[in-house]
């Protein structure tokens, strides 16, 4: 049994009659990237600010490196936390933000200018070290603020949302970072994101989360196996009726979602020939069909009839990637 | 000892800051400037002030009306980076909520003593007050003068999480506090009931302080204006410090 870097059990936090994060538990092993998924709002960076010592929780205990979380400092000198939101200094250069973490979380005089061409050279930034940071681009200071979150050399790493606004190049660099980080330095990472992508190529687990609760807990590839099988999707205005029909014919999980049914089948390719002969005899229009392996969406949709890409909270989103690009400033 | 190098670290970014943004701190200067100039020889005319010029008398007071303005305007910036997160970085950081206070309220008070030492020279570049470099005791008096208004913006900061809400209770702060002060007509000619609450007011003592050791005529002693701007200054502070630690969390 690996030794844990987090145990979290029943964590809580209320903000008035909204629970925002409801009874979590979970533990996250030493080595491990595990990955916090779900829809805006879900509670994903409350719970990692509980974790960080930046809000008090309301119910519920935690242990970050060992430490309980009363043990402000001794957490805090643990872990590395980049946030969602932007928290460099504009006006100093790349270099001076990175001394002036090293100077509050107190490395040694010497050890500071190598380690900030360590981090910087990490990153990709070196080049840009000593420009303004208000002359970077939004992934550039993405970059920082990882490298920033790596000065001190935490054990653990939170990683909120780090790849949010980023063009999918950059995107793929941070990737590879967050991967290089885990294996060769050995820390330990909790990242959270709305990307299924994302949790699934980095994470070793992933919880997800939806209104303040842990829905499942898994690796990725369970996760999806545990849907058991491919995921055909069918467009039809008379999903009622088709529904019924099928219910007799297949040993099947059916699903009524906006619009349609989604149908979970060993064998999708053959059963969709199948759905369609079916429908066909009862006179039931079908739109589209669409048979694919199983997604971490598909598992999001399972549990809870809603699809993680709801665009319900994308202005906030927007307004981050504009805010990340530079604007609004 | 990382308390106080805590609190140096942060004080040295307030002034790296400060030197990159000179520009804009410089600019805020205008408004002190123009009633050095404006009011200065405006009422300087007409208002007969015993023994002494009217623009002589104004000068110390505009050099305490700017250290009023930078130095609640430190607020700002605390609420600038709570919205924009770099309050953040300190707050995560193993550092303690106080030498973030100390480091920021010092930060604060020495750019509004540079703020009131410019216009000290501005005034004496006019000809309104003489020039001298033995500036000793008057820097005591404007480092006093700033850590009380820097404290009391600090604590407004702590309270407040939009910029409107931090504007609006400046005005109804600093208006009363620059004209309750004495910076621009003397005490001794306001109705009773001015003279009263002018006591209440740090501002006073700053100014009465600097104008004592500037122009060696004061209306409270000089120690007696030391020593309650020194009160008053403490008071703010552990005020400022209490707040800014319950904001914290
Ligand atoms: N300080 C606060 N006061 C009141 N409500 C809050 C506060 N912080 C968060 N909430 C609410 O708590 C809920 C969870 O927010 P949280 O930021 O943890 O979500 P998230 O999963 O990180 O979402 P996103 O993907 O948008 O970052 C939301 O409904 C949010 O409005
Ligand atoms: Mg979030």
């Amino acid at each position: 049994m690996p030794v844990s870097a987090i145990e979290v059990s029943g964590l809580s936090k209320h903000f008035g009659s909204l629970k925002a994060v409801d009874s979590v538990s979970f533990s996250v092993a030493e080595g491990e990237i595990f990955g916090l998924l779900g829809p805006n709002g879900a509670g994903k960076t409350t719970t990692i600010s509980m974790l960080a010592t930046m809000l008090f929780p309301s119910n519920g205990k935690a242990k970050v490196a060992g430490h309980s979380l009363e043990d402000h400092d001794a957490v805090r000198n643990s872990i590395g936390i980049v946030f969602q939101d932007p928290s460099l200094d504009d006006e100093l250069t790349g270099m001076e933000n990175l001394m002036f973490h090293a100077r509050i979380y107190h490395i040694p005089r010497k050890e500071r200018g190598p380690r900030a061409m360590e981090v910087l050279k990490l990153v990709g930034l070196e080049d840009r070290a000593s420009s303004l940071v208000k002359t970077y681009s939004g992934g550039m200071k993405r970059r920082l603020e990882i490298a920033r979150g790596l000065m001190h050399k935490p054990k653990i790493l939170f990683l909120d949302e780090p790849t949010l606004g980023l063009d999918p190049q950059t995107r793929r660099a941070v990737w590879d970072q967050v991967r290089t980080l885990n294996k060769k330095h050995g820390v330990t990472i909790i990242l959270t994101t709305h990307y299924m992508e994302e949790a699934d190529q980095l994470c070793d687990r992933i919880a997800i989360m939806d209104h303040g609760r842990i829905i499942a807990l898994d690796t990725p590839d369970k996760l999806k196996a545990s849907l058991g099988g491919d995921v055909i999707t069918i467009l039809t205005p008379d999903a009622g009726k088709l529904e019924k029909c099928l219910q007799v014919k297949a040993p099947a999980t059916i699903k009524q979602v906006d619009g349609g049914l989604v149908v979970t089948s060993k064998r999708g390719d053959k059963a969709a020939p199948k759905i369609l002969s079916i429908a066909h005899n009862r006179g039931i229009r079908v739109d589209s069909i669409n048979v694919k392996k199983p997604s971490l969406e598909d598992v999001f949709i399972q549990h809870t009839g809603r699809s993680i890409r709801e665009r319900e909270a994308s202005t906030t989103e927007v307004m981050r990637a504009v805010y990340n690009t530079g604007w609004g400033k | 000892m990382s308390f106080l190098s805590d609190a140096y670290t942060i004080w040295a970014r307030e002034m790296i800051r400060f030197w990159r943004q000179r520009a804009r701190v410089i600019s805020s200067l205008a408004m002190p400037f123009f009633w050095l100039v404006f009011i200065g020889y405006g009422f300087g005319g007409s208002l007969k002030l015993p023994g002494m010029d009217y623009t002589k008398f104004l000068a110390p007071g505009v050099v305490g009306m700017s250290i009023l303005f930078t130095g609640l305007f430190t607020g700002l910036s605390v609420i600038w980076e709570r919205q924009f997160g770099f309050l953040k970085e300190m707050m995560v950081a193993p550092v303690s909520r106080t030498s973030i206070m100390l480091g920021k309220t010092l930060g604060g008070a020495t750019i509004a003593v540079l703020n009131g030492l410019v216009m000290y020279i501005i005034a004496s570049a006019m000809g309104m007050i003489d020039f001298t470099i033995a500036l000793g005791v008057p820097l005591v008096f404007m480092a006093l003068t700033a850590l009380c208004f820097v404290s009391i913006g600090l604590m407004m900061a702590s309270r407040m999480r939009n910029f409107e809400a931090f504007q609006a209770l400046m005005t109804f702060l600093i208006v009363p506090t620059m004209f309750l002060s004495g910076s621009l007509f003397p005490l001794a000619s306001t109705p009773g009931w001015m003279q009263a609450v002018s006591y209440a007011d740090p501002l006073t003592y700053g100014v009465d302080g600097l104008r004592g050791a500037l122009l060696g005529a004061s209306y409270h002693s000089l120690w007696v204006d030391f020593w309650l701007l020194s009160a008053f200054a403490v008071f703010f502070l552990l005020l400022g410090a209490h707040y800014f630690r319950k904001s914290a969390n």
